[in-house]
Parts: C-alpha cells; structure tokens; sequence
C-alpha cells in the first residue's frame, strides 16, 4: 500500500460521488432516473457503452486467464467483441424504437402480455445477478494490494457507493461514471502496453530492477530400490508422494521442510525440481515455503520466459520491441514459457497445495488449447464451441447494455453509439492479450489469483502506474455494478411493480422504488461478493452470457424477425432458456468443484451451457407459438416494423 | 396507472433497407466468426502456423475479426446514414 495509491483511490471516489450529487436533481422523474431523459450524446453513450462493457471480467479476468493460459483467455475478448456485432445489426436500432426504460419494455411493445412483462423481469434480475458477482469478485481482490484491506473490505466499499450512485442520480450518473472510466481504462491501458514494448522481454525479468529475478534451484536425485536420495548432503528425503501421475518429496534441511518435483531427465537421470507450497496445518496454521505466512512471506510472484527464439540469459533480453515482434517472439518456436501449475493433497493432517513450474512452448501459448481442449475429447471440443456461440449472442442479450439504447434521442444514435463503442471496446481488447501476455512473461502472476494480473503488471512499471491502473480497475467495478443495479431496478419497479402488478400509482413512486430495490440488489451483490472470493472472473462472466443468450435473445430475435411469434411462446422460451441454462450450469463439473464433489461424476459433462440451452430456448418459443393462437393487433407499433419476412 | 405503450416510435422509411442489410451483414460476419471457431475444432494445429508478419494464423485471425467487425460497423453506418438522408429521415427521431 502506497500513499498514492490511496490518494488516488480516494480522488477517483469523491470524483464519482460529486458527479452523482451534481447529477441527483435530474433523477426526479422516471424518464430521468431509468433513461437519462433520453439526452445523452451518442458519442458519449459509445464511451459509456465501453465503460459499463469493459467489466472487471474484462480487465481483470480476461488478462488473467492470458497470463495463465495464453491465447485461450483472448479467445473471451474475441467472443465478447463479436457478440456487438449482434447487438449492432440486429437489435440496436429496434432495441430504440420498441422500448422505453427496460428490455421487457421492448419484448412486450407488440403484446403487452403480464407473462412476457413477469418472465423478463425476472430473466434481468437473474442475469444481472450472475453478472454482479463477478464483479464484486473484482472488487475484493482489487482493494487487497491497493489499500491493504482483507477481501470482503473491498466488496462492501464498492456496495456502499454504488448504491450511494444509483440512489442518488441514477442513469445520469451511471452514465458519466461509465463515461470516465471507460475512456481512462483504455487511455492507461494503452500507456501500460507502450511500456511492455519499450521495455521488452527478458528471461530475467526483473520488473525493471525492482524485484530481482528468483532462480528456482534443481538437485540431482537418484533412487535405488524404491529409496530416493538427493546429491546434496544437506537435505534429507521425509517421504515422497505421488499425486496425478506426478511425484513430489519432502525433503528436510535445518529443520525446515520443502516440497520438490521429482522429474526424470531424457537420460533417465533424476532432479528434483524447486516449488513454492502452501501448508496449511490440521490447527490452522498456515505456512508459506516452509515459514509462517506472513505479511513479508507471501508466495513469490511468477511467470517468465525460460527461452526467446531460442536464446536465454542476458543475450535474450530483446530491448524495446514493436507490438508485432512481441507477440512474435512469444510464439517463436524456439522460445518458451516457465509457467506454473497447482496440484493439491493431503501430508497426514495437513493440506499442501504445491505450485510447480513447468516449460510450454511459445507456439503453444499463442494459440488454442491450453485452457479448452480444442484438440482433446469430442466433449471437450463441443464445450469450446459452447463457449464461443454463448459469447456471440450473450452481448445483445444482457439487459444492462440494451437499457444504454434509452438514453439517446434516436435510433440513429443508438446505431452510432454502437459503433463508437466497438471501435473503444475493440482496441481495448487487442490491448488484452499484451497485458496478459506481459504479466506472463514478467513475473508478476500471483499465484493463488491471476485476476490481480494486470494492476500487477502495473506495478511492475512503479507506483504510479499502478495506482493509477487499480484506481481505474476499481472504477470499472463502479461503473459496471451501477449499470447492473439499475437495469435490475428497473425490472423490479417498473417491469413488474409497475407494469405487472400495477401498484405503481405515480411517477415519483417509481423512482423512489428503484431506489429501495437497489439498495436490496446492492445488499445482495455485496453477500454473492464475498461468498465466491476466489474464482476466475471472466469464467463466471461467461455464465452470464450463456444466461442471458439462452433466455433473452431467442425471444429478441424470434420477436423481431417471424411473424407467427406469440406472447405466450416468447414466456415459455425465457423459462425454458433461463432454467435450462442455470440447470446446466449446477450440474456441471465445474459446480461440483466448488461444491467440494469429484468433477467427473456431475450428471452433466458441459461447462458451458450455450450449445443446449440456445436451442432449447428457440424450439420451446417455436412450438408454444405454434400451439397458441396469434396475439391481438400489435397496437402502437408502425407496421412496417412487425416481424415480417426480409 | 403508467401501463401506457412503450416509447412512442417515429416514422422509418429507411427501416426495411436498414433491417435487410444488417441480417445480410451480421450473416457475413457470423460466417468468418463460425470459421474461426470451426477451424479451431477441426484443425487446431493450423492455428499456429506463421501466417503475416512473425504473428500466427491465431493471433492474425483473432485480430482480424475484431477488425472486421469494426469495418463492417462503419460501412452499415454508411450505408444507413446516405439513406436516411435520401428519404429526408433523421432515423427515426
């Protein structure tokens, strides 16, 4: 923790709760608090589409996964930019003309059916809400480093003004905070990415002088009759383990004790390869390579190329390189990157999670397969393409973004801020796979969180740049998280209070229930916050999208494009993709890893829901519709905008 | 109270023009998209082949779609644009 970070932190704070209580006096009326009067610039609204898009998972998770997994995590940015294409020839300008302040508002226009109004209410909260934890995820991991408060400290504090935003001023406010922090996270973001390439990659890295490289040692071994034993005299084998097909021993030197890979050389020679652990004991005490964890003894930060086209050493470093040539070296065949694994189990009654480095190949890394199996079994393949179709139609399916189209006047700047907003988002995503590839190669990966990658590789530049990048990262958390508490506190009071129920009686009433659902959406986020410390974020954000592209887009696009589409298909489509996804999603081996089960016996083998769930949705939509008489005259909407052939 | 219909929507003449071009644009795209997924599922190992200027096909590809959709959305936006002038339409404001 840094007196700047701080400073920054509490400057970017009191900047967005000052912009709310400027902005509190045009929340007064409905149209004010859900839809920013509809007066927002297009080019502000692209802005601001980047802002409220470029969520923690994209900033935090997807650089992440890249400098875990290589190009697998770019894949996300690829799907995720894609899906605006969706949003941007299909729905946009529709999206405008058909809605007023939530996405149900546009499903209905042609219906005004109480189920449509209820099942779409609750398709938003239930998106929102997997969008939110993530989110929140974010949050906690960022203010550890940056203000050196526990987990669950962060979470809270990004409720608390959140909520403090929405209640104040809503759309208006969110709309600005998005504004700013959109455009600062790809302004700094791009300055980080200069400052990877000026500095260029090294086999030492030494995050510019500041950390020295740590050289991971390797003992000669040799065993005779099932017994090992280490060349160096100091250290005595306790015992050896053997743990998914990998063998670990337990030495001991001046009573202290060390986790080692054993590894078998090409000419059958043994060496016990140097890892760092994590012990944490049947009493509850927690050691870190072999010592008491501490604030000054945390596991070491990793991460390094063992070869550029292969070279090693001082004559490797490459100096300043240009964008293309870094990305080229990483992947030339001569050159390699030290990555690490985790392996998990139990020493008597104690728990050991031993982190172990282990060489990939450059060319490996840069393409695809190290995360998804692309070459592994055909469920593993169908998963991938799951993933890719769930990341393509979720965009144009998240109620938080579609809710951006009411702010501006015209359909005709709903479709420009579109595309100012792939344009940001875009450049922002090429921008991902450098970070992502830089902290790889700089050791900066923190080894029990790689969301934390990114600020880290900041850090690597100085203090400045990563308080600058934190206090960014966690205004993207802001930005996001109010985006998504008004899009569920417009569901809630004017989808199904209002429109469902009818207990709405004036304007003011509903926006003073917006304001009380979100401090219940923001109490509740701050709960899922804490409760999934720990987990990848762009991996649950890509949940969401296999949520929302199940439940919301079929009934979208069925509604806009055939005609014999009918409320009650639209309803049944929604339930169908909603449960039918979250289904999947609970039943899979990822959900029995968390719930503490074997992964292989989840009843379902599919991580991602998408290539199931999608389908289902749209067959359930078509054959209800087919089986329910034709709504009534679809009154208010012009005819030449009714679902008819092309 | 307040069940009045959803936002009060404007005469489009260019609405029809607007709607064929997206779904024939987003086809387009949805293609290139399908064959980058595809040619990962079918043959991964392509993927890491020099293709322009040191990058592999992965990276040169992935780049590529983002590209694309940029270039696309600005040519859609053209396109739009020129009608909406020539039918006196402010796009349906």
């Amino acid at each position: 923790m840094s007196l700047l970070s701080v400073a920054l932190f509490v400057l970017f704070v009191a900047a967005v709760l000052a912009l709310s209580f400027y902005f509190a006096g045009r929340a007064k009326s409905a149209s004010g608090y859900y839809a920013a009067g509809s007066r927002i610039h297009w080019g502000v609204n692209g802005i601001a589409f980047a802002g409220d898009y470029l969520s923690a998972a994209s900033f935090l998770g997807i650089c992440g996964m890249i400098a875990t997994a290589g190009y697998d995590g770019f894949l996300y940015s690829i799907g995720y930019l894609a899906g605006w294409v969706v949003a941007l020839f299909i729905v946009a300008e529709p999206m405008k003309r058909l809605g007023k302040y939530t996405f149900t508002d546009a499903l209905d226009a042609k219906y005004n059916h109480r189920g449509i109004k209820l099942t779409a209410a609750i398709s938003t909260l239930v998106v929102s809400l997997f969008y939110l934890i993530p989110q929140m995820v974010g949050a906690g991991v960022l203010v550890t480093p940056l203000l050196g408060l526990p987990h669950f400290v962060g979470v809270i504090l990004v409720g608390v003004i959140v909520i403090t935003i929405v209640a104040t001023a809503g759309m208006t406010s969110t709309t600005y905070v998005q504004f700013i922090k959109g455009a600062l996270l790809i302004v700094f973001s791009t300055v980080l990415v200069v400052a990877l390439c000026l500095r260029g990659l090294s086999t030492t890295p030494d995050q510019g002088g500041r950390v020295p490289y740590r050289e991971y040692r390797s003992l000669a071994a040799a065993e005779s009759g099932g017994t090992l034993t280490v060349s160096d005299p100091s250290f005595q084998v306790a015992e050896v383990k053997e743990v998914r097909k990998m063998r670990f021993a337990k030495l001991s030197a001046g009573g202290r004790a060390s986790w080692w890979k054993v590894e078998t050389e090409a000419a059958g020679a043994l060496r016990l390869q140097e890892t760092q652990f994590v012990v944490t004991q049947a009493g509850g005490g927690k050691l870190v390579n072999g010592a008491p964890a501490a604030r000054d003894n945390q596991l070491a930060t990793v991460g390094n190329m063992a070869a550029i086209a292969g070279r090693s050493g001082v004559e490797a470093n490459t100096g300043s390189v240009g964008p293309f040539r870094f990305l080229g070296l990483i992947g030339e065949p001569g050159s390699k990157v030290r990555q690490w694994k985790e392996v998990r189990f139990a020493d008597g009654a104690d728990k050991v999670s031993v982190y172990y480095p282990v060489l990939t190949d450059g060319n490996r890394i840069m393409r695809p397969g190290l995360q998804f199996k692309v070459e592994g079994t055909p469920l593993e393949r169908i998963d991938f393409a799951s993933l890719m179709i769930a990341l393509f139609f979720g965009t144009a399916a998240l109620p938080h973004i579609l809710i951006r189209y009411y702010t501006v006047p015209s359909p005709a700047a709903a479709r420009k801020s579109t595309i100012v907003a792939i344009a940001a988002i875009g450049f922002f995503y090429v921008l991902t796979l450098f970070m992502g590839l830089g902290a790889m190669t700089s050791g900066v990966i923190n080894l029990t969180d790689n969301n934390m990658s990114a600020p880290l590789l900041a850090r690597s530049f100085g203090t400045f740049l990563f308080a600058m990048i934190s206090a960014i990262a966690f205004a993207t958390v802001l930005g996001t998280v109010s985006g998504l508490i008004i899009a569920a506190s417009g569901a809630v009071a004017h989808d199904v209070l209002d429109r469902f129920a009818g207990v709405i009686k004036s304007d003011q009433q509903k926006v003073r229930a917006g304001k009380i659902v979100a401090f219940v959406v923001g109490g509740v986020a701050i709960l899922l916050g804490i409760l999934f410390k720990g987990i990848n974020v762009s991996f649950l954000v890509g949940l969401a999208f296999a949520v929302a592209a199940s439940a919301n887009l079929p009934a979208i696009l069925m509604m806009l494009f055939w005609k014999r589409t009918t409320a009650r298909g639209i309803t049944a489509s929604i339930i169908v993709g909603i449960v039918s996804s979250i289904g999947i999603i609970l039943l899979s081996p990822t959900m029995y890893e968390l719930y503490g089960l074997d992964p292989l016996t989840a009843p379902i083998p599919l991580k991602n829901p998408g290539i199931v769930s999608i389908p289902l949705a749209f067959l359930a939509l078509i054959v209800v519709s087919l089986l329910t008489p034709a709504g009534a005259k679809r009154a208010g909407v012009p005819a030449a905008e009714q679902a008819a052939p092309l | 109270m307040l069940h009045e219909p959803a936002a009060k929507v404007g005469k489009d003449p260019a609405f029809s023009f607007k709607r064929r071009l997206g779904v024939i644009l987003f086809a387009v795209y949805g293609v290139v998209y399908a064959g980058f997924v595809l040619l990962n599922l079918v043959r991964p190992g392509l993927m890491g082949w020099i293709a322009l200027g040191g990058l592999n096909l992965a990276v040169v590809y992935g780049f590529g779609l983002i590209v694309f959709a940029l270039l696309l959305a600005l040519a859609y936006n053209a396109a739009c644009s020129r009608r909406e002038a020539a039918l006196g339409d402010k796009g349906g404001k």
